[in-house]
C-alpha cells in the first residue's frame, strides 16, 4: 500500500493552491495565485499545457506556455476523487500514461481548490451517428492541431455555434476538403443583441478571419441546415442533409445525399462537471454557480472557465485570474483586486449571453430520431427502448431510467448521452429532465482496480452506484 | 520509433497518440462493441466518450486518443469486453 494514500504528505498538506485543468482558465488561475506569492500545483491530463482551445502539436518538441516558478505542473495527471477534509479538500490523483496500470498515486490537501475542467462537445443523436467516421467537431480539431491528422478526405461539418468555423479551418490546414459547414441556427440573430456584439468585438475579428479562410477555399456555409442521417456499413460513406425551419423541424422535400468519408458534429458544449458535483457545488442550468470572486457554494472550492458557462477562452482566462487571486487569499495572501480581469469577466459574460441566445438548440431535432437510433452509444440503448421505459414503466428519474434502460451506465458514464436523455425524458414526461444527475460520478476519472485497491482513503458514497473502473 | 499494430510493424514519432498512429495507418475503427459487436473508433477525441478503446501491451480499455505511444508498444484491436492478458 503506497504511503501517499495514507493521507497527504507534509509538503502536500494544506500549503498550496490546487488547480485542476491546464486550459486558459487553469493557467490563468495558477499564474494569478503564484503572482500573489502562493505556491500552486496545476494538475492537467495533457502532456502539454493549453487545454482544448490552445491545443499544441504534441509531436513537436516545444512548449508554448510557461508557468512562473512556484507553480508545480503535473502533466499526464488525472484527479479521480475528491474528499472533504477539515479546512479543505483532499485531491486524489494519478500520474502516468493514460489508462495504464501502475501510475503514480498522490494525494494533496488544499484549502483552495480551483476547478477549471472545461467542457466537451455536445452531440445530438441521429440515425447512423455511431458509425466510425462520425466525430465530434472537437475530435477533428484535436486530431488536426494535436496530431496533424485529418479525420477524412472529404468532410462535412454540422451543428450550431461559431466553433464550427475554426474546426473547418483546421481541417483545411491539414489538407481535408470541407464539403460544407451546416449551421442549424440562423446567426443573423446576432444583430438583435447589440450589447453582446460590442462585448465580443475581439471575437468577431477572429470569426471574420475564419469566414475569409472558408471563402478562399470555396467552402459552402449553409444556415438552417443539418445532417439527418449517416450512411455506410462499417464506416461513413455518405450523409443525408436537410433544410430546417426555425424550430429545427425539417423543411419537407429538402433532403439531399452527399458523399463524404467523415462528418463532424458540434451543438455547443457540455461542462466537465464531475469534480464540481463530487465537491457538492451548487449548479444552475447545468453550470456551476459562482459569485464575483469565482467562489462556488462550497467554501474553498472555486470554479473558472466553461464550467461556469460557455464563453470562450478570453472569458475563461479572465475568470481564472479572478479565481487564482481568490484562492491565494484563502492561503493568507493579500493580492490587489484583479480589476481588469473582473471587468473582462463582466464583458465576457455579456458576450456569452449573446452567444447562447444566438445559438439555441431547438427541440425539432427529436423528430429525426427513429425507433432504432442509438441514444446511449456505450450501452447501445435505442430511442424506442428509452421512450418505452418512460411511457410504459414510468421510469422518470435519471437513476430509474439508467437502471431500466442502462442509458448512461456505460463506460462514458453518461458524459455523451446525459443531457440528451434528460432532454428527451423531459419531453416525454412534460417535466424538465435533470442532466446533472448524470454527472454524479464518485470515481471522476477511470482508474484500474489495482490502483483503487491501494487507495484506502478514497471516499465512496453509499448507494451512488458502482464505481466505473477499467478492467 | 516503432510500434506494432495487430502484429505488423509501423513507424511512429514521439508525441503521437495511439489514435494518431492508427488513423495515420488508415484505420477508422479498432474496437467492437460488447453488445452488438459493431465497429468503433475515435468519436470525441478528447478522452470523454471511451469509444476509441484499444488493447495496448495486453491491457484492454486504453483510450487511444489519450495514450501517447512508446517505442515497442504492441497495439491490438479490442473485441467486446476483454480481460487483461
Amino acid at each position: 500500500m503506497s504511503r501517499a494514500h495514507r493521507g497527504a504528505e507534509p509538503r502536500d498538506a494544506m500549503s498550496r493552491v490546487v488547480v485542476v485543468g491546464g486550459g486558459p482558465a487553469g493557467m490563468a488561475a495558477a499564474r494569478a495565485a503564484a503572482k500573489a506569492g502562493v505556491d500552486v500545483v496545476l494538475i492537467d491530463a495533457g502532456a502539454k499545457l493549453g487545454g482544448q482551445y490552445h491545443r499544441q502539436d504534441s509531436r513537436a518538441g516545444t512548449e508554448r506556455f510557461g508557468l512562473p516558478p512556484g507553480v508545480e505542473h503535473l502533466a499526464e495527471s488525472v484527479v479521480w476523487a475528491l474528499e472533504p477534509v477539515p479546512g479543505g479538500h483532499r485531491v486524489h490523483l494519478r500520474t502516468g500514461p493514460a489508462d495504464a496500470p501502475g501510475r503514480t498515486g498522490r494525494s494533496i490537501d488544499t484549502p483552495a481548490l480551483v476547478l477549471a475542467t472545461g467542457a466537451y462537445d455536445q452531440v445530438l443523436p441521429f440515425p447512423g451517428w455511431e458509425l466510425p467516421g462520425v466525430y465530434t467537431a472537437g475530435a477533428a480539431q484535436a486530431l488536426a492541431k494535436g496530431q496533424g491528422v485529418r479525420v477524412g478526405e472529404r468532410v462535412l461539418l454540422a451543428g450550431t455555434g461559431p466553433f464550427l468555423l475554426p474546426v473547418a479551418r483546421s481541417l483545411l490546414a491539414v489538407g481535408a476538403e470541407v464539403a460544407a459547414v451546416l449551421e442549424a441556427g440562423n446567426p443573423a440573430r446576432w444583430l438583435a443583441r447589440p450589447a453582446g456584439l460590442l462585448a465580443g468585438a475581439g471575437k468577431l475579428g477572429e470569426l471574420a478571419g475564419h469566414t475569409a479562410a472558408l471563402a478562399r477555399h470555396r467552402v459552402p456555409y449553409r444556415t438552417r441546415s443539418a445532417v439527418v442521417a449517416a450512411h455506410g456499413t462499417d464506416r461513413v460513406e455518405a450523409v443525408t442533409t436537410t433544410r430546417l425551419r426555425p424550430d429545427w423541424t425539417e423543411v419537407p422535400g429538402s433532403r439531399r445525399r452527399l458523399d463524404v468519408d467523415a462528418v463532424c458534429i458540434g451543438y455547443g458544449f457540455t461542462p466537465q462537471l464531475e469534480l464540481a458535483v463530487a465537491a457538492g457545488c451548487a449548479l444552475d442550468g447545468g453550470f456551476v454557480t459562482v459569485d464575483s470572486a469565482q467562489q462556488t457554494s462550497v467554501p474553498g472550492v472555486l470554479a473558472a472557465g466553461e464550467l461556469t458557462g460557455i464563453g470562450g477562452a478570453e472569458l475563461a482566462a479572465a475568470e481564472g485570474e479572478v479565481a487564482g487571486a481568490s484562492a491565494a487569499r484563502r492561503l493568507g495572501a493579500r493580492p490587489a483586486p484583479p480589476v481588469r480581469a473582473l471587468r473582462a469577466v463582466r464583458r465576457g459574460r455579456r458576450f456569452a449571453a449573446a452567444l447562447a441566445a444566438a445559438h439555441p438548440v431547438r427541440a425539432g431535432w427529436h423528430g429525426r430520431l427513429r425507433e432504432d437510433t442509438l441514444i446511449c452509444r456505450c450501452e447501445e440503448v435505442r430511442y424506442g427502448e428509452l421512450r418505452d421505459a418512460v411511457r410504459e414503466r414510468e421510469a422518470y428519474g435519471g437513476r430509474a431510467l439508467k437502471l431500466v434502460t442502462r442509458a448512461g451506465l456505460g463506460l462514458c458514464q453518461g458524459r455523451i448521452c446525459g443531457r440528451v436523455v434528460a432532454e428527451l425524458t423531459g419531453e416525454l414526461t412534460g417535466e424538465p429532465g435533470q442532466s446533472a444527475a448524470f454527472a454524479r460520478r464518485p470515481i471522476a476519472a477511470p482508474i484500474r482496480l489495482g490502483e483503487l485497491a491501494e487507495s484506502p482513503s478514497a471516499h465512496r458514497e453509499p448507494g451512488a452506484g458502482p464505481p466505473r473502473v477499467a478492467e | 520509433m516503432k510500434v506494432r499494430i495487430e502484429g505488423r510493424e509501423h513507424e511512429a514519432v514521439p508525441g503521437q497518440t495511439v489514435a494518431g498512429v492508427l488513423l495515420g495507418a488508415g484505420m477508422v475503427s479498432w474496437r467492437t462493441t460488447r453488445g452488438g459487436g459493431r465497429p468503433r473508433g475515435v468519436f470525441c477525441g478528447i478522452g470523454v466518450c471511451f469509444d476509441c478503446l484499444v488493447v495496448v501491451n495486453g491491457i484492454p480499455d486504453v483510450r487511444a486518443c489519450q495514450r501517447l505511444v512508446r517505442d515497442g508498444d504492441d497495439i491490438r484491436m479490442q473485441h467486446g469486453a476483454e480481460l487483461p492478458s
